[in-house]
């Protein structure tokens, strides 16, 4: 039932906004619904906490505590969003960039892509995990082209065309998939594709095909991830889109993404063994880590700073799931909600610091703290948080994986030490100057909401000094879960 | 037996047919001579499906071919003709790489295509599991498409024509996907291509031309 609420109310929503249109009340609407959305996903939370997993609906949802933590996160940063997206957007309109009108695309398709997020997570069925992970690609499309701008434009369409072949290199993944299954639980229709299903009999299946599948299902949905080489699209689509699209994108879209990889994984290493799937994890993982660090340091937009160093940290976290065990395990998720609250949060500041300063390029930014001291210490606490100093949260998950790391592939220490260096001093070194200063910047014509940008940090904080038992054991079992 | 054989022949042929066509469509500029071999990919692919499901006795596959019908042989192509006579972009440019070496790049990609799909084509149980080569080819085919062309319309047909070549392997290695999931795949292709419908009017309204090398201005700096 909680299931069925969860994913209808953002549906429900994306049906509303569409037709109540640009009335003056549509950002409150969208705050209502991703409220609503949230309720229903703690109950859903609560009731996994006592009873354990569910299957619900002929077994087409499944949830287990490593997929409803994250439908708790997607339901949480969704409703800090669109707080922020309230005033932002206003600003936007004031500013001229948008119209009454692509502000109804806008609320429509911030729901319908929760939405297809959701359905993603919570779906047993690898076909429609697909579906919902296209349609988050087709509802997020229109959003990073929302300002209409040249720019905008040409990161919509890389966007969409990089994607979509990603997208339809894991829908051969998926096929090969279905095939392998086929061979061991027989013809059965809808019910050979079930993620539970597969779970039960995957010492059975081929290890040719389901090798085979994993490196397509990897690339495809990797791509989306942002995995090197396919990263491309990831930076462009952060700086053209609107604002709570980039922080959604980041903190959301790149998890949901990663949880795909993972689902599939389970899979591949109980056909094939723990070896190979990890090892291309960790491979492409470190590379991705690397490569983010050295091109942030190219970088000359605020936002594509930061969509850079999403790249860097899901780069990380791939790494970290590619190393298994129950420790590294617990930090990638870990790090993974850090990532996601550190991320969105620095978004969130950087948007307004942008507004404020009416560019995102980074030199013509200057003296934050003067203007606005919320945004400008905003914006330097983020950003200290998100290079893994203490007390902050991603210095615990991202020391766990460097111990990790040390303990079972000591060759890898050096690439993930390399990786945090070099991103610390190239955002740093930007950050810095960028906040503190003089300007002659003016006052935006409403005043924004960084609440959130604040609740986000005190969490990443409370979670680098303390994690709560219940919390610490819902990871555990995430991560014995996830094994290898 | 011998039905079941002279079926499996005739399926053959037709992935043949889609490999053809496949080259041809690498070697076409015009965009609405790609369209029209575009919608033939679909009407074979539409052929190909009904005789399996007629092989299998299996109904499911008899509505995936006529949804093939419906969304690939008249309904894209419609639509994609339509956009090209209002936008006027008959003509594709030169392509990135000439089309003698992309013929042979072409032909590289079948030998590999071939060579991968081998060892799981053994394995397969269904009539048309040899064209399993075939599908795979005619996917990095158009993938090659999409890569040497420099129009977005172009682009587009090698997307569409690459879930041609999804669809196909999935007929030949599984006899399809469940239902639900086929459903699931024509609605986001078919809002896909409404999406990509608005961009190419948006993308000329902005830029004064269909032509992607506009589209290169957002590099590392």
């Amino acid at each position: 039932m909680e299931v069925f609420l969860v994913l209808g109310l953002p549906l429900l929503g994306a049906l509303l906004l569409a037709m109540l249109g640009a009335r003056r009340f549509a950002a409150e609407l969208n705050v209502g619904i991703s409220l609503a959305t949230l309720m229903a996903a703690a109950v859903l939370v609560l009731r996994v906490i006592r009873h354990g997993s569910l299957l619900v609906w002929h077994d087409q949802f499944f949830v287990d505590s490593f997929n409803v933590f994250l439908v708790a996160l997607t339901a949480f940063v969704g409703l800090t969003t669109s707080l922020f997206s309230r005033p932002y957007m206003r600003i936007e309109e004031a500013h001229g960039r948008l119209t009454p009108h692509r502000l109804r695309l806008y609320h429509s398709m911030y729901q319908l892509f929760m939405g297809a997020m959701l359905l993603a997570l919570l779906t047993n069925n690898m076909g429609i995990l697909w579906v919902a992970m296209e349609a988050a690609t087709l509802s997020t499309v229109l959003l990073v082209s929302l300002y209409r701008t040249k720019a905008s434009l040409e990161a919509a369409w890389k966007y969409f065309i990089l994607c979509g072949v990603g997208i339809a290199l894991a829908l051969f993944g998926t096929m090969l998939l279905y095939f392998a299954a086929q061979q061991t639980l027989g013809r059965e229709g809808m019910t050979a594709l079930l993620w539970t299903h597969l779970n039960a009999v995957k010492t059975h299946l081929e290890p040719q095909v389901m090798g085979l599948a994993f490196v397509f299902l990897l690339v495809g949905y990797g791509t989306k991830v942002g995995l090197v080489p396919l990263h491309s699209w990831l930076p462009d689509a952060h700086a053209e889109g609107p604002t709570p699209v980039s922080a959604v994108l980041s903190g959301l879209l790149l998890n949901v993404a990663l949880y795909a990889v993972i689902r599939c994984k389970i899979l591949a290493e109980g056909s094939i063994g723990v070896a190979l799937p990890g090892r291309m994890l960790m491979g492409f993982g470190l590379l991705t880590a690397v490569i983010g660090a050295f091109l942030l340091w190219r970088q000359r937009d605020i936002k594509r700073l930061f969509g850079y160093s999403s790249i860097e940290h899901m780069g990380i976290i791939t790494f970290a799931f590619g190393l298994g065990g129950p420790i590294a395990n617990f930090a990638a998720l870990l790090h993974m909600t850090l990532h996601s609250l550190t991320k969105s949060s620095i978004f969130f500041t950087a948007g307004h610091a942008s507004q404020t300063a009416g560019t995102q390029h980074m030199d013509d930014i200057r003296g934050l703290v003067s203007i606005s001291p919320t945004i400008g210490w905003g914006l330097i606490l983020g950003s200290i948080a998100i290079l893994g100093m203490p007390p902050f949260g991603i210095f615990a998950s991202e020391f766990l994986i460097l111990t990790t790391a040390m303990r079972h592939h000591p060759w890898a220490t050096p690439f993930l030490l390399l990786a945090f260096g070099v991103a610390f001093a190239g955002i740093f070194s930007k950050v810095q100057p960028m906040v503190f200063g003089e300007s002659d910047s003016r006052r935006l014509p409403h005043s924004p909401a960084l609440t959130p940008v604040f609740v986000h940090l005190a969490l990443v904080l409370i979670l680098g000094v303390y994690i709560p038992p219940a919390l610490a054991a819902w990871y555990s079992s995430a991560a014995h879960l996830i094994g290898g | 037996m011998l039905k079941s054989h002279l079926i499996a022949q005739l399926v053959n042929l037709l992935a043949a047919g889609l490999l053809l066509i496949s080259f041809a469509m690498l070697s076409r500029r015009r965009t609405q001579r790609l369209i029209l071999l575009y919608a033939w990919q679909g009407a074979i692919l539409c052929l190909s499906t009904c005789l399996v499901a007629y092989d299998a006795g299996l109904t499911e596959l008899y509505y995936s071919a006529a949804l093939t019908l419906i969304l690939k042989v008249i309904g894209l192509p419609w639509i994609l003709h339509r956009l090209i006579e209002r936008l006027g972009a008959q003509w594709d440019r030169e392509p990135v790489v000439n089309i003698p070496l992309t013929m042979l790049i072409g032909l590289v990609l079948v030998i590999f295509a071939f060579g991968l799909a081998q060892p799981i084509s053994e394995m397969a149980t269904t009539i048309t599991r040899n064209t399993l080569g075939i599908a795979l080819a005619v996917i990095l085919l158009s993938f090659l498409m999409m890569i040497t062309r420099r129009k977005a319309v172009t682009q587009v047909i090698g997307f569409l024509a690459m879930e041609n070549g999804l669809f196909f392997a999935a007929t030949s290695a599984t006899y399809g996907m469940p239902m639900v999931i086929e459903l699931g795949i024509a609605l986001d292709v078919l809002v896909g291509v409404f999406i990509l419908g608005i961009f190419f009017f948006q993308i000329r309204e902005q830029f004064d031309s269909l032509d992607l090398h506009h589209l290169e201005a957002l590099k590392e700096d």
